[in-house]
């Protein structure tokens, strides 16, 4: 921002501006597969006219949805920022218009400067290919010259420190090499505007340094970065600004710390669910979620406990209340707590209080999660209570953290949220476990922005 | 400096200097093709060989030992393997072009350039392997003691003409099968049956004189034909129309198909 050099004070000092920015998808968009082009032809066919009319009336009625709707922005040469916001607001679609994966259905993007993004390291890697032969194959899919390539080469396997495998096939790698050389390849791009995502989800940690060294050198060489990414803590330490992106819109635009902030106490907030049954007299206050120490959250790290914190006001004395809880992914219940199977009811409630249930050390994926709340009274079994979704949160981690390192590790996820460590035992008696690490780090971070 | 502006249904020109920018990416991306297609494998480059020498012998078999079909003084081995060149190169670009951009989806979800690349670069690795069968005919030429007429020098047009042929109906299956994948089922059914509706195994002259007209509508026929005037002389009988049917045909596919892959090329990486 400040740091403008000669060479670009020459130029206007904006890198990117964006006008009513618009990205729609259509959801019903894929028509049942075995109907489809079979439907198509025939009906095109057997009367033109009226499979166009028909057309047009089907695409009146299928389901649209705006992944990114009037978004503005301007973002000067030399920014670094930070997009921040739950999963589905919007970034990744953000991202990709910019790149140009994808088009805008409304609106404008303006771009100054060659723009190179990372939306995801190694892509276009061949599992077959050696080393040396996949460099030029990502340098060229990336957008460099054959020349460029020749002219970094050395410095791109100087900074993978894959040297000794130049010329073995990338699918003999470790993860870790792996990574490390995807990630050379297109930290060597050098283009004036860098877009970023989620390139810190793998590798180690004295990796992630390295590549969030480079990123940092990077923006102060007076270069433009847009960075994503559910590391709250890179993204507050590497960003000047932060965008906040909710239901597809700028939520909030400003510097990177005080963006930060207010998401994390919204994210714990959000969802403030509250009840009131006058049959029972009973009122729930407030549902609220809280990490190992205590403090509310919305962004719990894998391994983490998970503390659902019921606060009600019974008017009435509730008889052994039966209370269940469930933990719902996308795919429905991962795991609850049920009284009724368990038998812990308290004998009865009366007054205002709390109840709360601590999930130890959740073996969740990083996706989003919902809870489900159910209270009977304990004569008649008759729901008191009963909702879906009276709390959210969101699970956000390095998927190297449970210890995956396998080809489709993306895959995770979408994959069944729970996770219980696991290990394999081959013919020749060697094993391979997988099981999820707690990283302190992560989990840190988020609860000292809570005290704040 | 380059100040680029992205917009719905964005300027025409841009798209063209993006792909002149990336032109390397064709080499790079066929060069991949190429150089996975024979790793683990023992023969290697060897299959590009053996194919069109055993697919060759049956062929000869079957319609000029079996059936008998007239060679017109010519060895038929080499009457074959004239007509074969051209139709495994269209069919294999076919296929594999077909299946170029879903087979990299994930290129087309993760990066931006004109994916137009990606297509005509599968069509580029299956022309490699065309001119490697060449090298095996002009092989098997010597063997025979063959002279090449001097029409020789026309074989470009023609190698022109089903690279052309190769591209269009690859363009169309392409895009095609991006929102379809019905075209899975349909191109191998094509190949199949094209082989035997086209004039691989025998020669156009056997169809009869007034069905030559419709034969010809298959641009295959033209080029075959063209083909083999070239490489084995006048004395294979040529039906001149057939050729300007199947210069308009490949046009015609080129243009239509490149105007179906513009239109729905900003939706791939939504779609696929």
């Amino acid at each position: 921002m400040q740091n403008v050099t000669s060479t670009q004070s020459e130029m206007s000092d904006t890198a990117i501006s964006i006008t009513n920015l618009g990205k729609r998808y259509t959801l019903g968009h894929q028509r049942p597969k075995g109907d489809g082009m079979r439907h198509a032809i025939e009906s095109a066919i057997r009367s033109p006219i009226a499979w166009i009319r028909q057309r047009q009336k089907e695409r009146r009625w299928e389901t649209e949805f705006w992944a990114l709707r009037n978004v503005s922005l301007t973002i000067k040469r030399g920014e670094v920022v930070g997009i921040i916001g739950r999963n589905g607001a919007g970034k990744s679609t953000l991202l990709k218009l910019l790149s140009r994966i994808t088009e805008p259905t409304e609106g404008r993007i303006r771009i100054d400067g060659r723009i190179a993004s990372l939306l995801e390291v190694g892509t276009g890697f061949h599992q077959e290919l050696t080393g040396r032969e996949n460099i030029f194959l990502n340098g060229a899919i990336l957008g460099m010259t054959r020349a460029e390539i020749v002219r970094k080469f050395d410095e791109i396997v100087a900074f993978s420190e894959v040297e000794e495998f130049l010329d073995t096939p990338v699918k003999r790698y470790s993860s870790g090499m792996y990574v490390r050389l995807a990630f050379a390849v297109a930290a060597h791009l050098e283009p004036e505007i860098l877009i970023v995502d989620e390139v810190l989800a793998v590798g180690d940690s004295a990796f992630q340094k390295k590549c969030l060294g480079k990123m940092g050198s990077f923006a102060e060489s007076g270069r433009t970065v847009l960075f994503v990414s559910h590391n709250l803590d890179a993204v507050r330490s590497l960003c000047q600004t932060g965008i906040w992106l909710k239901d597809g819109n700028i939520h909030m635009n400003g510097p990177a710390g005080e963006v930060i902030d207010s998401y994390l106490s919204s994210v714990s907030q959000e969802h403030s669910f509250s009840f009131e049954n006058q049959d029972y007299g009973l009122t729930i206050e407030k549902i609220a979620l809280k990490n190992d120490r205590g403090t509310e959250c919305g962004v719990f790290s894998p391994g983490e406990d998970l503390i659902v914190e019921i606060c009600y006001t019974a008017h009435k004395r509730i008889e052994k209340p039966i209370i269940a809880l469930g933990v719902l992914g996308v795919n429905g219940a991962c795991f609850t707590s049920n009284m009724l199977l368990d038998g812990h009811q308290p004998d009865y409630i009366e007054g205002t209080g709390q109840i709360s249930c601590t999930f130890r050390s959740i073996p969740l994926l990083p996706q989003n999660y919902s809870i489900k709340m159910r209270i009977q009274s304990g004569e008649s079994r008759e729901n008191i209570v009963s909702y879906q979704d009276v709390a959210f949160f969101s699970v956000a981690g390095d998927l190297a953290d449970y210890g995956y390192r396998g080809e489709f590790w993306k895959w995770a996820r979408h994959s069944t949220p729970v996770v219980v460590p696991y290990e394999w035992r081959f013919a020749d008696g060697t094993t391979a476990s997988v099981a999820l690490q707690r990283i302190p780090q992560m989990a840190d971070s988020v609860g000292t922005h809570n005290k704040i | 400096m380059s100040e680029l502006v992205i917009e719905a249904g964005r300027a025409e020109g841009q798209y063209w200097r993006d792909l002149w920018r990336y032109r390397e990416l064709f080499y790079f991306l066929a060069w991949r093709d190429l150089l996975v297609r024979y790793k683990q494998t023992f023969v290697g480059v060897g299959w590009s060989l053996i194919r069109p020498l055993l697919t060759m012998m049956v062929l000869t078999i079957v319609f000029g030992k079996l059936g008998k079909m007239p060679s017109g003084g010519l060895p038929y081995p080499l009457l074959v393997l004239c007509g074969m060149l051209p139709w495994q190169f269209f069919s294999m670009a076919m296929s594999e072009s077909g299946n170029s951009l879903v087979s990299n989806s994930n290129l087309i979800s993760k990066v931006y350039f004109p994916r137009l690349v990606i297509t005509v670069s599968s069509v580029i690795t299956s022309f490699v392997d065309f001119v490697i069968s060449m090298a095996f005919l002009a092989i098997l030429m010597i063997w025979y003691r063959f002279t090449p007429p001097a029409q020789l020098f026309l074989l470009p047009l023609f190698v022109l003409l089903v690279f052309g042929a190769s591209l269009g109906v690859g363009l169309w299956i392409s895009a095609l099968m991006v929102e379809y994948r019905d075209f899975r089922f349909i191109v191998p059914f094509i190949v199949q049956f094209g082989l035997y509706i086209s004039p691989v195994g025998f020669q156009s002259s056997v169809v009869p004189q007034r069905f030559r007209f419709f034969y010809a509508l298959n641009p295959m026929v033209g080029i075959i034909d063209g083909f083999r005037w070239c490489i084995l002389g006048a004395r294979s009988s040529v039906y001149w129309p057939g050729i300007s049917i199947a210069v308009i045909d490949v046009t015609a596919l080129m243009l239509s198909g490149l105007w179906y892959f513009r239109r729905t090329e900003q939706t791939f990486a939504d779609v696929i």
